[in-house]
């Protein structure tokens, strides 16, 4: 492993671990969004619910899922180091005038506030959610779906007698999908109006976050080329706006028309 | 010569040595001529100083014509002042309206102490050089000019980096005081032409460590440092850099 030490020990291996953290978290988004944009069908939860099942069962889903875990704590905790030298490095004192607005986007200056932001809501968000679907007391549902016509009837059952373990199966001429129903909860909890609130807001900090760190990380994994930057500073500005708009349309559809 | 002569008050980090805590001085001159450069007026600042009997500001010039890097001082905010692609000496007084108050302050970074008032000690920059910012060579005969075959565009890009002028505009304007312009233009200089080639992983190795060692911060991409270079250096040169330095971290022996 020494060969990667420079990762942990340089100026610009830190960059570097920065940058591919930083792109490993922006794959997750697309893919966190995709499963999350199941919450808009209009199908009493059950094709979200497969989906909670399938990502907390698949041991390969699961294995990513610890990688996931180790990289956003990596990305933030070395990003908060970062910000912390970056600032001892100006010295004792510092600049009576500074400004910073004729040189830089106020985003760029600020990646270190706004990721303690999106920090403190990935905590907020995963006791929400998270947390709730592996050891809270959350509503269960059993979906049946007739083989013959592919209707789904969804009924409530309560925890104490959702079965024992029985979690999907054929009982006659109908597929039996048994689960914790994590549809229910996530609109439970967004119909309170501050949470929708918190949420939003927590979508325009990792809108910020990326529009600077989306073109950033290519930057400093030294791609700048003349003729790639206009589409690597496209895409990312499209997708620091379009992805955590499409991530904040869930609660507020949720909130406002169910 | 001819214009009208305008007032400035100007607050000026005043600081006697290294160790002393420094504060900010309000001075006042009535008869600046706008077609004097900014380093002008401070020697006229001093020169008034000095007939008060105070101590003139200590302040870096040399050649007052942009191209030794000497020259710093932090004006309203920003390294060299407000306009572009310029240094300090080459900034003049037309660029400030009657009546303005600027404030003056040396380069801030932990790398770059304070001397006196607003000269700070560069020599930083001069360790990271020696560190590998150069090419080895026995020198003999000078060889001929076309021997080794330089596309135009390589020429243009290496020429380019080359005119930094090591000001440190760079560190003062970025929001973690980081070097990596300054490094990045001195290591593609010789990273883009054949000569550089034999010491290349070495050198950017070398210089990336010194540079850690002297204490700047790490680049976050604000851009700040280009958008105020008075060379205009690109950030294409520290994405260079950063090749350069992970290629040689992963295959040099």
């Amino acid at each position: 492993m020494k060969v990667l030490q420079f990762l942990f020990t340089s100026s610009i291996g830190r960059k570097v671990l920065m940058a591919l953290t930083g792109l490993f978290l922006i794959l997750f988004l697309v893919i966190h969004l995709l499963g999350n944009l199941q919450l808009l069908k209009a199908d009493d939860g059950y094709a979200f619910n497969k989906y909670a099942w399938f990502m907390t069962t698949n041991p390969l889903i699961k294995t990513v899922s610890y990688l996931l875990y180790a990289t956003i704590l990596l990305h933030a905790f070395k990003g908060l180091y970062l910000a912390y030298t970056n600032r001892k490095a100006r010295g004792s004192k510092s600049y009576g005038a500074y400004n910073g607005n004729a040189n830089s986007h106020w985003t760029s200056r600020n990646m270190g506030i706004l990721g303690t932001l999106i920090l403190a809501f990935i905590i907020g968000h995963m006791s929400d959610f998270w947390w709730e679907y592996k050891f809270g007391d959350i509503p269960w549902t059993k979906y049946e779906t007739s083989i013959t016509d592919e209707t789904t009837i969804a009924t409530d059952i309560t925890a104490e007698n959702h079965g024992a373990h029985i979690r999907m199966g054929v009982a006659g001429d109908k597929e039996v999908f048994i689960t914790k129903d994590l549809y229910k909860e996530t609109a439970e909890a967004f119909e309170q109006g501050w949470l929708v609130a918190l949420y939003v807001l927590a979508m325009a900090a990792i809108a910020f976050h990326l529009w600077h760190g989306f073109a950033s990380a290519f930057q400093t994994l030294g791609m700048n080329h003349p003729r790639w930057n206009p589409l690597i500073n496209g895409i990312g500005k499209a997708f620091s706006v379009l992805v955590p708009a499409a991530f904040a349309i869930i609660p507020l559809y949720v909130y406002l028309l169910k | 010569m001819g214009s009208e002569a305008m007032k400035i008050t100007l607050k000026v980090w005043r600081q006697p040595n290294s160790k002393a805590e420094g504060k900010f001085e309000t001075y006042q001159l009535d008869h600046v001529s706008p077609d004097m450069s900014f380093l002008e007026m401070f020697d006229v600042l001093n020169e008034q100083l000095i007939a008060e009997g105070g101590e003139p500001v200590a302040f870096d010039h040399d050649c007052r014509e942009g191209i030794c890097g000497m020259c710093s001082m932090f004006i309203n905010g920003r390294p060299h002042g407000p306009k572009q692609a310029v240094t300090t000496c080459q900034l003049h007084m037309r660029s400030f309206k009657d009546g303005d108050t600027i404030v003056v302050e040396p380069w801030r970074a932990q790398s770059f102490p304070v001397i006196k008032d607003l000269t700070v000690d560069r020599s930083a920059f001069d360790r990271i050089i020696a560190a590998g910012g150069f090419v080895s060579v026995n020198t003999g005969n000078a060889v001929d000019a076309n021997s080794i075959l330089i596309p135009k565009d390589t020429a243009d890009d290496a020429f380019a980096a080359a005119t930094c002028i090591g000001c440190g505009a760079c560190v003062a304007a970025c929001k973690n005081s980081s070097a990596m312009l300054f490094v990045s233009a001195k290591v593609s200089q010789l990273a883009l032409l054949p000569q550089g080639q034999a010491e290349r992983e070495n050198r950017v190795i070398a210089m990336v460590d010194q540079m850690d060692k002297e204490g700047f911060g790490s680049c976050t991409n604000t851009g700040a440092c280009s958008a105020e270079c008075p060379k205009e250096i690109d950030l294409s040169n520290i994405a260079r850099m950063n090749r350069e330095y992970v290629r040689a971290k992963l295959v040099s022996k």
